[in-house]
């Protein structure tokens, strides 16, 4: 909306200026040569006017932006910026421990399916030597009493299981909360560019009306030191410049004589 | 066979020592980046150093030139897991002279592959 607002104002100044100097030339044509410099000051008026408006226009922009970004004398605290830092650690704070709470729970659940796994297996051996008759009726009443023990076992241990695989799931909760997070900074990063975006282009009304030219800034070309890491690749497919997958590493490497 | 493992990220660390573990490798330490890492290679006999690129403080292609450069651990055999996935640094790690890079996210059927090649290379 402000930005429309922003090009319909910018179009009558330019129209304001384009008739008063058609005068001017009119005006110096027929000699009028008192007429003409009322008209330059006409002129100068014009962009006078239009100058205080549009850097009144700016400043409130400004003002709102400011506002918006809830920034305050005291820098930072409670600002939209704060939050989404807030926002941000409290994403990797919350993945930190749900990774730690699924690695607890299969730490915990992996040596009672391998015990499970391994008294079966040593209980199958002795099972076939029974079905071979090939065991002794001491030995049997051994192996009976060890079934009753290692069933006994196995109730207690999967049901110990059951109750990790639960809380692994429950653990997943993160993706819920942390996903309303990231979206609610996605939405305000979004939202500054935006107004950013605005401020630029109404600065620029002002630059243009005073003329005044910027050194082309030079946008740093923020070139990613490779030597610092630049993180993982997001639609790495879509790059050439890099490896998607381990297949695409593995053949680099392999052209490199590795 | 002991083994350093640096990350800045104590999950992934933990990742791979339970499958490092599930290798046969239970004798594991931990750095959290390069500059912790390098006096632990230093002061200690570690055989074998897996590490990440992207860290605070020392990087891991940097941790693995200062390897290299060091007189007693330049034979080290050296694996970088990683999200850093340019060619450019691809190609890097491997004229520093690393043994076996794997990018993040990564398969324990990978990430054995890797290091069983690395020692096959090694040993042989």
């Amino acid at each position: 909306m402000a930005a429309l607002e922003l090009d319909s104002s910018a179009g009558e100044f330019e129209k304001l200026f384009g008739e008063k100097a058609k005068e001017l030339t009119n005006r110096l044509e027929n000699n009028d040569i008192a007429g003409a410099v009322g008209m330059i000051q006409d002129l100068q008026k014009v962009r006078d006017e239009n100058l205080y408006q549009e850097i009144g226009r700016l400043t409130r922009a400004l003002h709102e932006s400011i506002k918006n970004f809830k920034l305050d004398s005291n820098v930072g605290a409670g600002s939209e910026i704060d939050e989404a830092h807030e926002g941000l650690a409290y994403v990797v704070d919350m993945t930190a421990k749900a990774a730690n709470k699924t690695m607890d729970m299969v730490d915990a659940a992996l040596p009672l399916s391998e015990g499970i796994s391994t008294e079966a297996v040593e209980i199958k051996q002795e099972w076939q030597r029974f079905l071979k008759k090939e065991i002794a009726p001491s030995e049997f009443r051994d192996l009976t009493k060890r079934i009753t023990v290692f069933l006994d076992n196995t109730e207690v241990n999967t049901k110990k299981l059951n109750g990790n695989l639960n809380d692994i799931l429950l653990a997943q909760d993160f993706q819920d909360l942390t996903g309303q997070v990231i979206q609610k900074v996605t939405t305000m990063v979004t939202d500054v560019e935006s107004r950013l975006v605005n401020l630029v282009s109404m600065a620029g009304h002002v630059d243009e009306m005073t003329g005044i030219q910027h050194n082309s800034i030079e946008t740093e070309s923020e070139v990613d030191d490779p030597t610092k890491g630049v993180g993982p690749q997001i639609n790495a497919e879509d790059k050439e410049d890099v490896a998607s997958n381990q297949d695409d590493v593995d053949d680099l490497l392999s052209s490199l004589g590795f | 066979m002991k083994i350093l493992v640096v990350d800045d990220f104590s999950t992934m660390r933990r990742i791979i020592k339970n499958l490092l573990r599930d290798l046969g490798f239970t004798n594991t330490q931990e750095a959290d980046d390069g500059s912790t890492a390098l006096p632990m290679l230093q002061s200690g006999d570690f055989d074998f150093l897996v590490t990440d690129w992207n860290m605070p403080g020392m990087t891991g292609i940097e941790l693995l030139k200062h390897v290299r450069e060091d007189e007693r651990l330049k034979t080290l055999p050296v694996l970088m897991v990683t999200a850093e996935a340019k060619r450019d640094q691809i190609v890097a790690a491997a004229q520093a002279g690393v043994n076996g890079y794997v990018i993040k996210p990564f398969t324990a059927a990978v990430l054995k592959e890797k290091i069983e090649k690395i020692f096959e290379r090694v040993d042989g």
